[in-house]
């Protein structure tokens, strides 16, 4: 009889005791299904069509990757672009000759910002590290075994402090040099090399419309800049540049132009009023009445220039990122569109979930939730994918595009708000669907 | 356990007012085993839904273990039929997807059960029901006779005071017909459990105690087996 014991079936499995069914149950007072359970439910659906899940998602995908890549390579423009005229100083004002609405007639207007002007400025002891007048002109250099076109920059000593110059070799124009008009020379670094090679600079002599300089310094390389390198100039005195090379006298004789005269602030702050202070004293020294007529000599505050540039910048970051957020619009639309679809196939289960108890909120739950955890894994997957391009820019060293927290939380929070603004309209129609009809839907 | 009482029940279908029932009262005492039986079109579907807290009558009462159920709002009958009842369905209504277990224990979900509570009774309601072995099985793994213990499992686990078939044979070929209806008779008798039928096949209803028949929104019958 062992035998047949043995070969009895397994005895059905052990358990639960029935009487568990007859126990009063055991139930939270809301009788709301945990959020987890819900999201458990969202998942187990959107798995279950993981092609229609995927495409729905790519309009998200799409919409936040670009988002995020535009948004951080615009900043990182944007950043690269201030930080060139941060390092030329937002504490400079430059002034330079001619009116802003110059017309035809009015050319002889170009011709009268001169030395005694910046002398004029300089007297007036503001709080400022130098006032550098400056005379440019295109001209050849002609040097022993090479010559170039260069730009010729006629300069006072305190260039050098305003425009934090250091040098290579040799020394930088000095006060007796702008006295005695001499004829001296410093050239940029890459200007020198040009002209000499490798070889000894300082000491040799160039010639520039037929008069000879002789070359004193040469700077240190400083880098190119949106307007051109400094290193390809060359400095000369002013007097020099405008008695000896370029005569610079001014019309009616007893005075000498100047092209620019530059204005370094001790204090970025002030810059406002020393514009005010600087013009008010031209317009005087001009004979420039006080009825409103306009300057004949341009005042470009760099701070200024610097908040038109961020502002024009960040205008453009923005205007990128909103046609970006079309397409994450589309995508949202798309979500919409599925989650209707899916709401009508599933409009039986929907029946058989309100039957045994399930109220509305529980259902517009569920598809609430399957709509935001659609967008939010289309949106994290687009943060990864809008990620790539800013990286490999970045690592290329072509433009530093950093992804901010700020980036970051745009994309999720946009993603996530896609999904449930398109999402409720469905998820409302699922939650009113009646039992017995849903029950019947074939 | 289930009065109705004078229960009309009047539908609009376009123009036309359907009256599918008429005046009909009957009790159900706990621990009976009744059958609804009628041509289509008699009203005892439409008993069966408001029996079943899904629908609520034009005028009437209704009182189910205590509680006026014929006035509550849509939301109230939902927490109504989660703690209450438990449904039996012709297609099964099984979800597809997921395994045994979980479709058993789906409904305690919105009643708020923590899990492992859930897991336990939805096991011994499969136990209860001879599926004890297949609880891992989705749907489309089991035949038509088991996918209806499972859905059965389902209508237990949550303790109902009433279990609803709606022709729970009705998909199902004779031999296994058999056997859910003893599983019913079963449950019935051995644990007491309320059960409320409708079919329209005599084999069936005759395995209830009691048969109620309905003809034109009336109840025209009521005698015990």
């Amino acid at each position: 009889m062992t035998t047949l014991d043995v070969q009895t079936v397994p005895t059905p499995a052990p358990a639960a005791s029935d009487d568990i069914l007859f126990q009063p149950i055991e139930a939270s007072s809301s009788g709301f299904g945990s959020l987890w359970e819900v999201v458990r439910i969202s998942f187990g659906s959107l798995l279950a069509n993981k092609v229609r899940s995927l495409l729905t998602m790519l309009g998200v995908i799409i919409g936040v990757a670009s988002v995020v890549s535009l948004l951080a390579l615009g900043n990182g423009a944007s950043a690269s672009i201030t930080g060139e005229i941060e390092a030329i100083g937002t504490n400079v004002l430059t002034i330079s000759a001619g009116s802003q609405n110059r017309g035809p007639g009015n050319a002889t207007a170009a011709q009268n910002l001169t030395m005694d002007d910046a002398r004029a400025i300089e007297a007036l002891q503001l709080p400022v590290i130098g006032v550098a007048p400056q005379l440019n002109s295109n001209a050849q250099i002609v040097a022993k075994s090479a010559d170039k076109s260069a730009q010729i920059v006629g300069i006072t000593p305190s260039f050098q402090v305003v425009n934090n110059l250091a040098m290579q070799q040799g020394s930088f124009i000095t006060e007796e040099h702008l006295q005695g008009a001499n004829t001296v020379i410093v050239l940029g670094s890459t200007l020198a090399k040009d002209l000499f090679g490798n070889g000894q600079a300082v000491g040799q002599t160039v010639r520039i419309n037929n008069q000879s300089l002789r070359v004193v310094g040469v700077l240190t390389p400083q880098g190119g800049s949106a307007f051109g390198s400094e290193d390809d100039r060359a400095y000369i005195p002013i007097t020099t540049a405008q008695k000896r090379l370029f005569n610079a006298r001014t019309p009616d004789g007893n005075g000498y132009r100047v092209g620019s005269i530059t204005l370094s602030a001790i204090n970025a702050s002030d810059l406002d009023a020393l514009q005010s202070r600087v013009s008010m004293l031209l317009r005087e020294r001009h004979h420039l009445k006080l009825d409103g007529s306009a300057d004949d000599f341009n005042v470009i505050n760099q701070a200024e220039i610097l908040g038109t540039l961020t502002t024009i910048t960040s205008m453009m970051t923005l205007f990128l990122a909103a046609v970006a957020g079309i397409s994450l619009l589309v995508g949202g639309i798309g979500i919409m569109n599925i989650m209707l679809v899916s709401v009508t196939e599933r409009t039986r289960e929907i029946g058989l979930r309100k039957a045994v108890g399930a109220r509305s909120h529980h259902i517009l739950m569920q598809f609430v939730v399957e709509a935001a955890v659609l967008s939010m894994t289309g949106g994290m997957i687009g943060l990864m994918l809008g990620s790539i391009i800013p990286i490999v820019v970045t690592q290329m060293g072509l433009l530093d595009a950093p992804i901010d927290l700020q980036t970051v939380g745009v994309a999720i929070g946009f993603s996530l708000g896609v999904g449930l603004f398109f999402g409720i309209y469905p998820a409302q129609r699922a939650a009113k669907l009646n039992p017995i009809d849903a029950l019947r839907h074939e | 356990m289930i009065s109705l009482s004078d229960i009309h029940k009047t539908y609009q279908m376009g123009d036309v007012l359907v009256a599918a029932l008429q005046g009909v009262s009957f009790s159900i005492d706990k621990g009976d085993f009744v059958a609804i039986m009628g041509p289509s079109g008699s009203g005892k579907s439409t008993v069966m839904n408001l029996i079943g807290c899904l629908d609520t009558p034009t005028s009437g009462t209704y009182v189910l273990d205590g509680v006026a159920v014929d006035q509550l709002s849509s939301n109230d009958l939902a927490l109504v039929r989660g703690q209450k009842l438990g449904f039996i369905f012709q297609q099964y209504n099984l979800l597809p997807r997921q395994s045994a277990l979980r479709n058993v224990e789906m409904p305690m979900i919105y009643r708020g059960v923590a899990g492992t509570e859930r897991q336990r009774r939805a096991m011994a309601a499969l136990n209860l029901v001879g599926m004890g072995q297949r609880v891992d099985h989705r749907p489309n793994e089991l035949s038509g006779g088991q996918q209806q213990r499972v859905a059965i499992a389902r209508a237990l686990a949550g303790s109902p005071s009433v279990i609803l078939a709606d022709e729970p044979t009705g998909a199902l070929d004779s031999k296994t017909s058999i056997e859910i209806m003893e599983l019913l008779r079963r449950l019935n008798r051995e644990q007491g459990i309320t059960v409320v039928l409708v079919t329209h096949e005599h084999d069936v209803a005759a395995y209830a105690a009691r048969v109620l028949t309905m003809r034109d929104g009336q109840l025209i019958g009521d005698q015990r087996n």
